[in-house]
């Protein structure tokens, strides 16, 4: 069998020296903490305005990543390419010939490429609480109350799980266009406008991002959402499932179709 | 030492390497010939386990490819020039290859100088022309200071200078005792690199011979007749019982003689001659009439309709001129109007 650290330290190289690498994690940051910040101070100062519900079920933690529905995007592309640029460039034939033992191939890269992903999202998600905290005023929420850092720890690993589920699919598809055009539209637009939809909402709450982005809120149906079946954590555990399953997916397909 | 047991890959129902077994031994630069499409490359992706077989086996040392446990040490192989990535530099490319192999990186700087890209190699590699991609992929290969080493088409993209460093550093490389399987669809090529010959048409084994046998067996050697009384050196020559073969321009083909009693038969009869040559085919000649069966039937039964070849060769009974010895190699049918009609090298 291959070495294991070996494989790691060269899939680091491989992920460390395209210039792709650099400027999709620092999109999801930079994107994800100024459009949260921004909506916390709108929020602020229209808080008055808010209908009574909302103000009821307001949700400072929750707002502070409210960018992420844009930011979560780079991360897709940051886990597509990842995978995707091995089959795009044939550098694929090149690395199996290295690594043949699929799974220490597959498995190397989802780890050195997650993790990374992992770090930039909890830098992403602690940054973006504390500046959007800032940015609300009077309407702030300290870290130290119940559930805020649970809320702030799982938008981190939102980040992290959302990059990973990407490189599945791009594993099982192995192509990063393709992947980008179903994925993109996917979280941007297709699992936003179901969750609306009264017939589709019970649907599309088990959708991963739906499922995953309840572990960000502190209060329950944060600003007037639809009630979910499940808790946070419940909620973290299905977008974990559809990760593995994607993961598993791409491991398959990796195993069994020729290179 | 590389066995092929056997090895059988169908894409649907079409058959891209047919129960191929053969062995490349070490020591020597080994061809693998075949026409476009033989299964060439399908093969070298099976021995790299890229593909999965549909029955059959490949082993390396004994092992299969899987279960080496630093690949690149045992085998390095050149199959695209463009398997690289093009946004990393071809250091980089090289830098990641070495570390999953646990070799040391020193040795990227080695291999780079080796195939003259040094000046380049912090450049990314999109940049690089189908030739220097190409000394890319080789500089892969060598990487892990391999037994065994395997190209695929290593000439494609190279210019002269480039194809002569390729053909020195395989027989360099065979003469330190290490294994090259080397692939090309150019007979002429591989004569002047190759000393053992594995030719494959349509996935078939159709020779596994030594350079030297398939040049002794396959170079039809024979002798050109012009003549101005075209008909009276025919009639005295079927009085001997030589047969002859008209190629054309008013030339007639004669197999195993030898130019001097053919001159002197012809002085006796006082027949004036216009030339008297000893003639060899050339062995790309040879090489097309091999594979010419798998070639010529894969055209014809996308044409869907005809008779299956009957046969050897299906167009030698309207392309023979009568008389022709049958199964004679070059003879002036199977491969089209230039074959055997004379582009011999030499005399």
């Amino acid at each position: 069998m291959a070495s294991v650290p070996a494989v790691l330290t060269s899939e680091w190289t491989k992920i460390r020296t395209v210039s792709s690498t650099t400027w999709t994690l620092i999109s999801a940051f930079a994107v994800t903490v100024a459009m949260s910040a921004a909506l916390c101070a709108v929020m602020n100062s229209q808080f008055d305005d808010l209908s009574d519900a909302e103000r009821a079920t307001f949700d400072p933690t929750f707002i502070s990543f409210s960018g992420m529905i844009l930011g979560q995007l780079a991360m897709v592309v940051f886990g597509v390419l990842v995978v995707g640029t091995e089959y795009s460039s044939g550098m694929i034939r090149t690395s199996l010939a290295a690594v043949p033992q699929r799974a220490t191939f597959l498995f190397s890269k989802m780890l050195v490429a997650g993790v990374l992903a992992l770090v930039v999202g909890m830098v992403t998600s602690f940054v973006s609480f504390f500046l959007g905290q800032a940015l609300l005023g009077d309407h702030r929420i300290g870290i130290g109350e119940d559930n805020v850092l649970r809320a702030v720890f799982g938008a981190g690993l939102y980040m992290g799980l959302i990059a990973i589920f990407s490189m599945g699919v791009a594993a099982m598809l192995r192509s990063s266009m393709l992947s980008l055009g179903i994925l993109m539209p996917f979280f941007f637009l297709v699992s936003q406008i179901l969750s609306a939809v009264p017939g589709a909402k019970s649907v599309a709450q088990y959708f991963p991002d739906q499922a995953g982005s309840k572990i960000m809120q502190v209060v329950p149906d944060a600003m007037n959402s639809d009630p979910a079946p499940y808790g946070p954590w419940a909620g973290l555990l299905i977008m974990v499932a559809w990760v593995a399953a994607s993961v598993f997916g791409g491991f398959l397909v990796l195993k069994k179709r020729d290179a | 030492m590389i066995e092929l047991d056997g090895l059988t890959k169908r894409f649907g129902n079409k058959v891209a390497v047919d129960q191929l077994s053969c062995r490349i031994s070490p020591g020597m630069v080994t061809g693998f010939l075949g026409p476009n499409g033989a299964g060439k490359s399908t093969t070298m992706r099976m021995m790299l386990d890229l593909d999965n077989p549909t029955s059959g086996s490949v082993r390396i040392d004994g092992k299969h490819y899987r279960d080496l446990s630093e690949p690149l040490k045992y085998i390095g192989a050149l199959l695209d020039a463009k398997s690289m990535h093009g946004g990393r530099s071809a250091y980089n490319n090289l830098l990641c290859l070495a570390q999953s192999n646990r070799i040391p990186e020193s040795r990227v700087a080695e291999v780079l100088d080796t195939v003259g890209l040094t000046a380049v190699a912090k450049k990314k590699s999109k940049g690089f022309s189908l030739g220097m991609g190409q000394r890319l992929g080789i500089a892969s290969a060598l990487l892990g200071d391999p037994e065994i080493l395997m190209f695929d088409e290593p000439v494609n993209g190279l210019d002269p200078e480039g194809i002569h460093w390729i053909r020195n550093l395989m027989k360099a490389l065979a003469a330190e005792g290490r294994t090259i399987f080397v692939s090309s669809h150019l007979m002429s090529e591989m004569a002047l690199t190759a000393d053992h010959l594995i030719v494959i048409g349509q996935g078939r084994l159709l020779a596994d011979t030594s350079m030297a046998d398939f040049i002794h067996q396959n170079s039809r050697s024979y002798v050109r007749l012009r003549s101005p009384q075209q008909e009276r050196l025919r009639d005295v020559l079927h009085a001997e019982g030589i047969v002859a073969v008209e190629s054309g321009n008013g030339t007639l083909e004669i197999d195993g003689a030898t130019t001097e009693a053919l001159g002197e038969l012809a002085a006796r009869h006082t027949i004036v001659l216009h030339e008297l040559s000893s003639q060899r085919a050339s062995l790309e000649e040879a090489f097309m009439q091999m594979t010419a069966d798998s070639v010529e039937y894969h055209a014809h039964s996308e044409r869907g309709a005809a008779p299956p070849p009957v046969g050897p060769h299906w167009g030698d009974q309207w392309n023979r001129p009568p008389g022709s010895a049958p199964g004679a190699p070059g003879g002036s049918g199977g491969s089209g109007g230039s074959g055997g009609s004379g582009t011999g090298q030499g005399a």
